[in-house]
């Protein structure tokens, strides 16, 4: 058995606005072992960018309500803000959606290595650099980018320069927001490749993959976790998801996906109806119910999670019922 | 401009267009941004128009919409060049029958008027002899598939990207439009949603007999709607024709890569290949070298190749 990174039990983040709470992560449980990524899907707004701001800052409005996160071992939730600063530092680095946008323009890439680290406790001398040198080998970028500035290059480029820049403390986990959405296809199966090179090279201990495309996820993920509107769905290996999925949204997920070989002019594939709810004070129940063809009345109440196999888990009353029938 | 043209006809014709771009007052730079493009399209079909940033799709586009001008080519509409046309009525008449919605639906919106106002604008700018306005909007939305009551009088804040998208598209079937042109139309949109935005797409193409000139950079997209594909890279275009032979047979190497970088559901990524999308420049530099042919070559019906860069 493997170490197990991260472990999350039962997380409830809200943001708490005036007009009350937005359930953003709502009761989300799941591991990370080493060796592993992990790939996390939804829609926009279902809280999987929330899930990863609560790991790494929990800034007002958002706030950190019950459940457990143990970040090799020691619950970051029960931290003093100092210590677990420092274990943060140390132990994850993430990459934020629209990282390509936020080099400085008018630094080189060197010095906006140098006053990255700095941050870090860690002074950017020569031996750093070889470091850094040797990284950008390893995804295919010459030295002399370090002396360019960031408008010179192209967004495949800085998005290698940003991954190198985020594994080179080698966390323990990496979390990765959307890093592939903004890319051409290209740089995408290059950024993805690398993510996995990374881990294979024990740069990163383990990561989280978070986008809304799982044709990527099927890629490069080892396990695939689906939330929808703040809530869990289905955790399970990648496969199994993409082939055998159990919950009703998930299987329609997968049925609206476009696929080389499928043409409108012989198949029509479903979208989903509707729209995900506002997360504002929202009650009890399994929020996909509103769109959700297979609706009883039992699912006014929040689904429990339940076991499907050891490493499959999903969280909706009927599951078994509906077994592998199609999403209509 | 408005006479009937049957299913084979062609409505539009683009030849040899050409769009640079000048940069810096001293020792000006040129960008050539689109480079001897020709194609044609057919009432009622969808066309897509795929690359990846910087290829010059955009500016196709744009050529067409007649936003900016080209440097050389024509672009023929029923027949008439329409880089040709000045005057404020011709072109008038050219935007009442091609249209275009683009990406960013929130950025298509004013925020701070209803949603409304872009089908008022309409009436505004090229209807203004029409009187039953609100019988129109309300078929138009309703092909659409939105509801009158849940969007009408709303402000671009609450309704959701793809009601947005759907609205834009109806803003342009209240005029009737010959030809749409969708650029990266539901890039912006989940995945549950952006399936219905392209099944209207073709739904609309079939019953209207209106063509869609669909430009993605998502290869997938493009095959599930579009009947015919032209790729473009650089400026050029280097593989066009029919959707399926081009993805079951891509001959251009930058079309090849495409495909291998594409991922697909059910097929994974050869893990031991190596991946670098920088070498296609080289790859495409020696295809051209290792072929005999010249310019673009149809290799079989209905697929051609380009197998030279001048």
């Amino acid at each position: 058995m493997r170490e197990n990174v991260l472990e999350i039990n039962n997380l409830k983040a809200y943001y708490k606005i005036l007009k009350g709470d937005v359930k953003a992560v709502d009761g989300i449980s799941f591991k990370i072992r080493r060796g592993e990524i992990l790939g996390l899907a939804g829609e926009s707004g279902c809280g999987k960018s929330t899930l990863a701001s609560t790991l790494i800052s929990l800034t007002p409005p958002l706030h950190y309500v019950s459940g457990e996160v143990k970040l090799i071992g020691k619950d970051i939730m029960k931290m003093k803000q100092n210590d677990f600063r420092k274990m943060r530092l140390e132990n994850i680095s993430v990459i934020p959606q629209y990282a390509l946008d936020a080099f400085s323009p008018t630094k080189k890439i060197k010095t906006y290595i140098s006053d990255i680290v700095k941050e870090h406790g860690i002074t950017p001398d020569k031996n750093f650099f070889k470091k850094v040198e040797e990284r950008f080998d390893l995804v295919n970028l010459e030295i002399s980018t370090l002396d360019r500035y960031s408008i010179e290059l192209s967004g495949g480029m800085k998005q290698r320069v940003i991954m190198v820049l985020s594994s080179i403390l080698d966390p323990d986990l990496l979390i990765a927001d959307e890093i592939t959405s903004a890319l051409d296809v290209s740089s995408q199966r290059f950024a993805a490749n690398m993510l996995c090179n990374l881990r294979d090279e024990k740069i990163i201990g383990s990561s989280i993959f978070i986008t809304h495309d799982l044709a990527i996820l099927y890629q490069i993920a080892d396990r695939i976790m689906i939330m929808y509107a703040g809530q869990f769905t289905e955790i399970g290996p990648t496969d199994e998801i993409v082939k055998n999925p159990k919950h009703p949204y998930t299987k329609a997920l997968i049925n609206s996906l476009p696929q080389v070989g499928i043409q409108y002019k012989d198949t029509v594939l479903k979208g989903i109806k509707g729209a995900p709810p506002s997360l504002l004070n929202i009650e009890e129940g399994c929020r996909f119910r509103f769109r959700c063809p297979y609706k009883t009345e039992q699912c006014e109440k929040t689904p429990v999670r339940e076991k499907i196999n050891d490493e499959h888990f999903v969280s909706c009353f009927r599951w078994k019922e509906i077994g592998s029938g199609n999403y209509e | 401009m408005n006479n009937v043209i049957t299913k084979n006809e062609t409505i539009m014709s683009v030849e040899g267009l050409t769009k640079n771009f000048k940069s810096g007052l001293i020792n000006p730079k040129i960008t050539v941004a689109a480079k001897n493009v020709s194609f044609e399209l057919t009432p009622g079909k969808i066309i897509s128009l795929v690359g990846e940033s910087g290829s010059g799709k955009t500016t196709v586009g744009r050529l067409l919409l007649k936003l900016i001008q080209p440097t050389a080519g024509k672009i023929f509409y029923r027949g008439k060049d329409i880089t040709q046309i000045k005057t404020r009525n011709e072109k008038i008449s050219y935007y009442r029958k091609v249209q275009a919605v683009f990406q960013d639906p929130f950025a298509s919106f004013n925020p701070l008027y209803k949603v409304d106002r872009v089908f008022n604008m309409i009436f505004e700018n090229y209807l203004k002899d029409e009187n039953n306005k609100k019988e129109k909007i309300e078929k138009a939305l309703s092909e659409v598939h939105l509801n009158i009551e849940r969007t009408l009088g709303k402000y671009p804040h609450q309704l959701s990207g793809g009601q947005l998208q759907r609205l834009l598209i109806a803003r342009a079937l209240l005029l009737d439009v010959d030809i749409l042109i969708a650029d990266e139309l539901i890039s912006m949109l989940d995945a549950s949603t952006r399936i219905g935005v392209l099944n209207l797409l073709a739904e609309i193409c079939e019953k209207k007999g209106m063509s869609i000139i669909f430009i993605t950079h998502d290869l997938n997209l493009g095959y599930y709607i579009s009947e015919e594909t032209l790729i473009m890279y650089k400026g050029r275009l280097v593989e066009k024709g029919n959707t399926k032979k081009i993805y079951e047979n891509p001959l251009h190497p930058y079309t090849k890569m495409l495909f291998k970088a594409v991922p697909e559901i059910g097929e994974k990524w050869d893990k031991d290949e190596d991946f670098f999308p920088e070498q296609v420049v080289n790859e495409v530099k020696n295809f051209y070298k290792a072929n005999a042919k010249k310019g673009f070559v149809e290799v079989e019906s209905n697929h051609s190749v380009l197998f030279s860069d001048d």
